[in-house]
């Protein structure tokens, strides 16, 4: 299977088409309902100042960083997957979604959030990048090669203390304080501007194309360090590199739209059960699926309960845990 | 004598963290054309001599040369197109068919960006039908018998195209006819004009098959030469720690005086049975 071959010009383009399909639908749902021919005209930039400001201010934005984060996130737990050996691996294994999650609450329990929009997303950020430093540090041990076991268990480590320093945050919150934070750990794209979809969308455009040109060394990977390195890999060079990648898409992911969980096990994992585990094929359709799938639980999120909002993180799990018991009965089979 | 393939010097290898060199002063040169058989005790550094031929490891101590040159310091790809590696053991996370098992080997040829052409495909196959392994191109590797397993992992180390190639346990867990099958396989590499290294614990095949071996006891080189000049009684049995008779095959054909290595049991599992026998009636 290689990627320029007959079958995945025309796979990659049925994904998008899919995932424009998918954009226009949500863009569709909402309070007001809009027809196919207004949103098209309203992307253009014409039609009345109602419908496009509904369209180009609120659901394009919010359309295209679910998207993008759909994206991000089934980026990164493909990396992670390849990277640990292990099917089971997702973004926030190296404890991202706790760090973010213990900076954000920080953020709103210590009431720095009142200082503008951007705070929560910035304490987010900053946590997961910490929490993920941290589990290097851990991990690393000064000339020895990088062991992904034990990175796993720092993960886990570092992880288990942000889950802590959460609950030590949240004993001393007033009830406002302590709603926001719960909601946020829900995961949300309400937030969605413009300047989130840049901030997310070209730092994933870059890693794609990263991972794209190292899918033939991440198959190897995935096959064993040693074999890699007997075949040319630079081992110790691309499992940073990819590290550093996919935690970086995890912890922006989760700045922009707190903790969405399970997309970044199942969306890997059913693309490879579809097609194939070459990463040459994975990384553009697991974006594309990802970035779909994420769009679409998204507008239900918006509207099943309408005019209430459900948490996207809660949806995901809805639909990844019956995913993920029957991944793992198989294996286990 | 040409020059040799690989050749150490005085090579000495420590992990990081450990008191013990897991490689010690060992001295040795492996020629072009010929099988060599790394042979020696669980722990007595074998596997670490092969990763330290293929540059995988930097020696501590002394050096490895390949081709005159020290193996770590040659470019991972450039020695990865000089010589094939089949690993121990490799846990496959995600199915693959044995053909994009296979097409692994290329990469050292085609790196990061580029598409397989018509000439990998053609040495892909062709790799897959050295090891008699074309029927299995579109079989699941984690489908695949132990034998067949190998075969194809051993078709990746021929897609790289090397002159050279280093097994490392290839017939661990393999049944009689396959591992049989196997030398035979190195053989006729070697006869083909490679040069093979394999690391094996099958003393009675490394005695008909190769051309050349190098007996390891805890790190240090402990006798190298021709099968028949090594493997004696006395030596297996100190390396061993385990007394052993080497007998001639009494054939027929070309199996007819070859050397059997054939572990004594004698008085020892006797009084081991009849400790279990007494056991078990208590």
């Amino acid at each position: 299977m290689t990627p320029r071959g007959p079958a995945a010009l025309p796979l990659i383009i049925l994904l998008v088409l899919l995932l424009a399909a998918a954009g226009l639908l949500a863009i569709r749902i909402g309070a007001v309902s809009l027809d196919t021919r207004e949103i098209v005209e309203a992307i253009l930039g014409r039609g009345d100042d109602r419908t496009l400001a509904i369209v180009r201010g609120l659901r394009a934005p919010r359309v295209v960083l679910a998207a993008l984060c759909g994206g991000a996130l089934a980026l990164s737990g493909m990396t992670f997957q390849a990277l640990l050996r292990n099917p089971l691996a997702d973004p926030f294994i190296l404890g991202v979604s706790s760090g973010a999650a213990t900076g954000s609450v920080a953020a709103v329990v210590l009431h720095l959030d009142a200082r503008g929009p951007w705070v929560i997303p910035a304490a987010a950020f900053a946590g997961a990048v910490l929490a993920v430093v941290l589990g290097f540090r851990v991990a690393a041990v000064p000339g020895r090669l990088l062991d992904s076991r034990t990175l796993l268990l720092a993960g886990v480590i570092v992880g288990a203390f942000g889950n802590a320093a959460i609950l030590l945050f949240l004993t001393f919150a007033d009830v406002g304080s302590f709603r926001s934070a719960v909601f946020w750990m829900m995961g949300s794209l309400a937030g969605a501007t413009w300047r989130y979809t840049a901030l997310l969308g070209i730092p994933l455009a870059v890693s794609a194309t990263i991972l794209f040109g190292l899918a033939r060394s991440l198959n190897l990977l995935a096959v064993g360090e040693g074999t890699a390195a007997a075949l040319g890999v630079q081992v110790e060079r691309v499992k940073y590199l990819c590290y550093g990648i996919a935690a970086l898409l995890a912890a922006i992911a989760v700045a922009v739209s707190g903790v969405i969980g399970f997309v970044g096990l199942v969306i890997p994992h059913a693309v490879r059960l579809l097609w194939g585990s070459d990463h040459r094929l994975l990384v553009p359709c697991a974006t594309l699926l990802g970035a779909t799938f994420l769009v679409l639980v998204d507008a239900a999120a918006r509207s099943a309960a309408a005019p209430a909002e459900l948490p996207i993180g809660v949806i995901t799990a809805l639909v990844g845990v019956p995913f993920f018991i029957v991944l793992l009965r198989r294996r286990n089979a | 004598m040409p020059e040799p393939v690989w050749q150490a010097r005085a090579a000495g290898f420590r992990y990081p963290g450990r008191e013990v060199e897991a490689i010690a002063d060992v001295d040795c040169a492996i020629a072009a054309g010929e099988l060599t058989g790394l042979l020696g005790p669980n722990g007595a550094g074998k596997s670490t001599f092969a990763r330290l031929l293929l540059g995988l490891g930097r020696p501590t101590r002394g050096q490895v040369l390949y081709r005159g040159r020290e193996a770590h310091a040659w470019p991972r790809e450039e020695m990865a197109r000089h010589v094939g590696f089949v690993p121990q053991g490799e846990e496959m996370a995600f199915p693959l068919r044995a053909r994009q098992i296979v097409a692994m080997g290329r990469y050292p040829h085609l790196g990061p960006w580029r598409a397989e052409g018509e000439e990998d495909r053609r040495i892909i196959a062709e790799a897959l039908g050295d090891v008699e392994g074309a029927e299995l191109e579109d079989r699941r590797f984690d489908s695949l018998s132990g034998g067949e397993r190998q075969r194809v992992r051993i078709a990746r180390a021929l897609a790289q195209q090397g002159s050279a190639l280093v097994l490392d346990e290839p017939s661990a867990g393999l049944d009689i006819r396959h591992e049989v099958e196997l030398f035979v396989l190195c053989s006729r590499l070697v006869a083909a004009g490679r040069t093979v290294v394999i690391v094996t614990h099958n003393l009675g095949l490394a005695a008909r098959l190769t051309d050349r071996v190098l007996l390891f006891d805890q790190g240090r080189l402990a006798a190298a030469g021709e099968p028949r000049d090594v493997l004696t009684e006395e030596s297996l049995s100190r390396v061993y720690g385990w007394p052993v008779d080497v007998v001639v095959h009494p054939g027929p054909g070309l199996d007819a005086g070859s050397p059997l290595v054939v572990p004594r049991i004698g008085r020892s599992v006797e009084r081991g049975q009849a400790e279990r026998r007494m056991t078990g009636a208590a």
